[in-house]
């Protein structure tokens, strides 16, 4: 029973587990990416499990039939993180489109500045 | 007038985040009418935002902390679902350095960045950045520090981009946002398990409750981590000299106001959350009890040691000019490093109080590390000004294809010997003020330190004798011939920081009493900071 409840955060380690292997050990640059998302999706998920109590329902108070709500602090503070995310993952991409541009590769090992 | 003036500095905490905020976005509508115009009004944005941090700052000095709420004001025994500006001493010392550094990169891009095009952008991110590390520094929350700490790092990749055509910038934009996103994440994950364990974001709020359990341990180190990487603390200070020299020089002043800020926020995480914690026993040797704080702050100095000489000595293999910089910025921020872990492992228990205090030299080293800071900001914001001023007038940074330029740009030659001076600790400049109080604070620590402290800034002396040696004397290269003094407002911004530095330097004790030492005791006395929130003593 006790491991019903724990799959959330155990499904947290492993995403971020993941996503910080890929950012260290893959060269190619959109997998680096990836990897950071997988982190955000990892926290992400940390913060919505950490609101979430059993057999609960959505924090709306308007016609709510009763019964325990779930935290609505964590889900403002996930959606803000979202919102962040994208951003974030926008300029990123954007900075792979220019170096591919210059360097006409994604191999991160083959990308260095002009000196040195 | 004078309820008129009180009125403000009621307002001052949120006037000073809101109006570069306000100021960015009315920029590119600014600037459809005409480019002149568009950058007066962003030197007059920067103005306006500092003479509330001023105010602001003025303050706290004197009344003490601050506090600014955002959301319901009404006395409600929840303060969890508000968000709060609390500003401390610390924080208004910290909002005066952001605000200096945005004041001098706005007036030196009016000529450095005349010739690009979208600048428009550029200003619209220079006053977001700003706004970021404000945010970073005078905020009470947890979660608004990320928000802020994002904006930031958002800002300054898109800036460090900002030619888009050298291969340097974009690579160095692209390493500064994923070491900065992954750092960010991790001080979200930290601050989702002080929420899941205190139900509470505000710092004021969770240093109160805090319980220094073995969850507390692992937030404690992921924000540790993270933020010591966005200071570039050894091993982490990889990205910094890439990104330092990747952007324009007017930009990169304002990125070591960004890395201050972090700094700030690892300061705020050890002395006022974890504050009264840090004392706990981890392990007893018979007489001699091993607390955290000693761990810690061994932890800390070890860190900030290899900081120090790494910075050093990679500055003096290294043949660009800007890069170099970069490594002795990374050596700088070591020393600050230093002296706060060198304070922090004097933490104790006071005879017949239960407060947490330090040594006498434990607060010295505070003082020197927390002054340091502020003339690192100009010391390092001087050098970058000049390296930006000598690409402005050859298209170069390499030392290998510079030479003679004394004889063609005296001022900036003057100003470049006053930041080498200030910069390597040698009197009567500020460098020498903040590096005497961490050397013989440290000395009571370890004399080995100072040792090595000394050693380094001589080194640091002579990176810049060389650069001096191969930049500005020797004889006139050929490919140099057209080269002149550089425009005017660039002189003036480089001028500000340059009577700064004299000023620091020739009347410490002054700066110290008004400025830095409201600073330490923020720092030192947490209590005061969470009871200003709390309530209670």
């Amino acid at each position: 029973m006790m491991i019903t409840f724990n799959i959330p955060f155990i499904a947290v380690v492993g995403l971020i587990l993941v996503g910080l292997i890929a950012v260290v050990f893959k060269r190619n640059l959109i997998k680096i990416v990836i990897g950071i998302t997988l982190i955000e999706s990892g926290v992400n998920l940390f913060l919505i499990t950490l609101g979430y109590r059993e057999g609960s329902i959505a924090p709306i108070y308007s016609s709510s039939p009763g019964g325990i709500m779930s935290l609505p602090v964590p889900q403002a503070l996930t959606l803000t993180s979202i919102v962040i995310g994208v951003a974030v993952l926008a300029l990123m991409i954007s900075f792979i489109i220019h170096i591919y541009k210059l360097y006409g590769t994604l191999d991160a090992r083959k990308i260095r500045g002009d000196e040195e | 007038m004078n309820e008129m003036l009180d009125y403000l500095v009621l307002n001052s905490p949120a006037l000073v985040v809101a109006i570069p905020l306000l100021g960015a976005f009315l920029t590119p509508l600014v600037g459809m009418i005409n480019g002149k115009l568009r950058n007066l009004f962003v030197i007059f944005i920067t103005l306006l935002t500092g003479f509330f941090a001023v105010l602001l700052a003025n303050d706290v000095f004197t009344n003490g902390i601050r506090t600014y709420v955002f959301g319901n004001s009404s006395p409600m025994t929840n303060p969890v679902v508000r968000i709060f500006f609390e500003v401390d001493g610390m924080s208004a010392f910290m909002a005066l350095i952001a605000v200096i550094l945005p004041i001098v990169a706005v007036i030196y891009s009016w000529a450095f960045m005349e010739k690009e095009t979208g600048l428009n952008k550029y200003y619209t991110l220079i006053l977001l950045m700003t706004t970021g590390m404000l945010g970073m520094v005078l905020t009470g929350d947890m979660f608004n520090f990320f928000v802020f700490l994002e904006i930031t790092s958002i800002a300054t990749a898109a800036l460090v981009a900002f030619w888009t055509n050298k291969k340097n910038s974009v690579q160095a934009a692209f390493k500064y946002i994923v070491i900065s996103s992954i750092g960010a994440l991790f001080v979200l994950f930290a601050i989702a398990i002080f929420y899941g364990q205190y139900n509470a974001l505000n710092m004021a709020v969770i240093a109160n409750s805090i319980s220094y359990s073995f969850l507390d341990k692992i937030a404690l180190g992921l924000l540790i981590a993270a933020l010591a990487m966005k200071a570039a603390i050894a091993p982490m200070h990889m990205w910094l000299p890439d990104t330092y020299s990747g952007a324009p020089s007017s930009v990169t002043v304002v990125i070591v106001g960004t890395t201050l800020a972090s700094l700030y926020g690892v300061f705020r995480i050890l002395f006022t959350v974890y504050g009264r914690q840090l004392l706990t026993i981890m392990r007893q040797i018979g007489e001699f009890s091993v607390t955290s704080s000693i761990v810690l702050g061994v932890f800390i100095v070890i860190l900030a040691t290899i900081t120090i000489v790494i910075g050093v000595f990679m500055a003096l293999k290294s043949n660009d000019f800007k890069r170099m910089i970069g490594y002795v910025a990374v050596a700088e921020i070591g020393y600050m490093a230093l002296a706060v872990g060198s304070a922090i492992s004097t933490f104790h228990i006071a005879d017949g109080t239960a407060a947490v205090q330090m040594t006498s030299y434990g607060e010295m080293a505070l003082t020197g590390g927390i002054f340091h800071m502020i003339n690192d900001a100009l010391d390092i914001g001087l050098l970058f000004l000049v390296a930006g001023a000598i690409y402005y007038a050859t298209k170069e940074t390499s030392l290998n294809r510079l030479g003679g330029l004394s004889r063609k740009m005296k001022y900036t030659t003057v100003f470049f010997l006053i930041a080498l001076f200030a910069a390597s600790g040698l009197p009567p400049l500020n460098g020498f003020a903040s590096k005497l109080i961490i050397y013989q604070s440290i000395y009571q620590v370890n004399p080995i330190l100072t040792i090595v402290a000394i050693l380094c800034s001589i080194m640091i002396l002579a990176v810049f004798v060389k650069v001096f040696h191969s930049a500005f004397l020797g004889p006139k290269l050929p490919s140099l011939k057209n080269v002149k003094e550089v425009p005017k407002s660039m002189l003036i911004s480089m001028g500000i920081l340059a009577f700064l530095i004299i000023l620091f330097g020739l009347f410490p004790e002054y700066i110290i009493n008004n400025i830095v030492e409201p600073a330490v005791n923020a720092l030192s006395n947490p209590g005061s900071y969470i009871s200003a929130i709390v309530g209670g003593a």
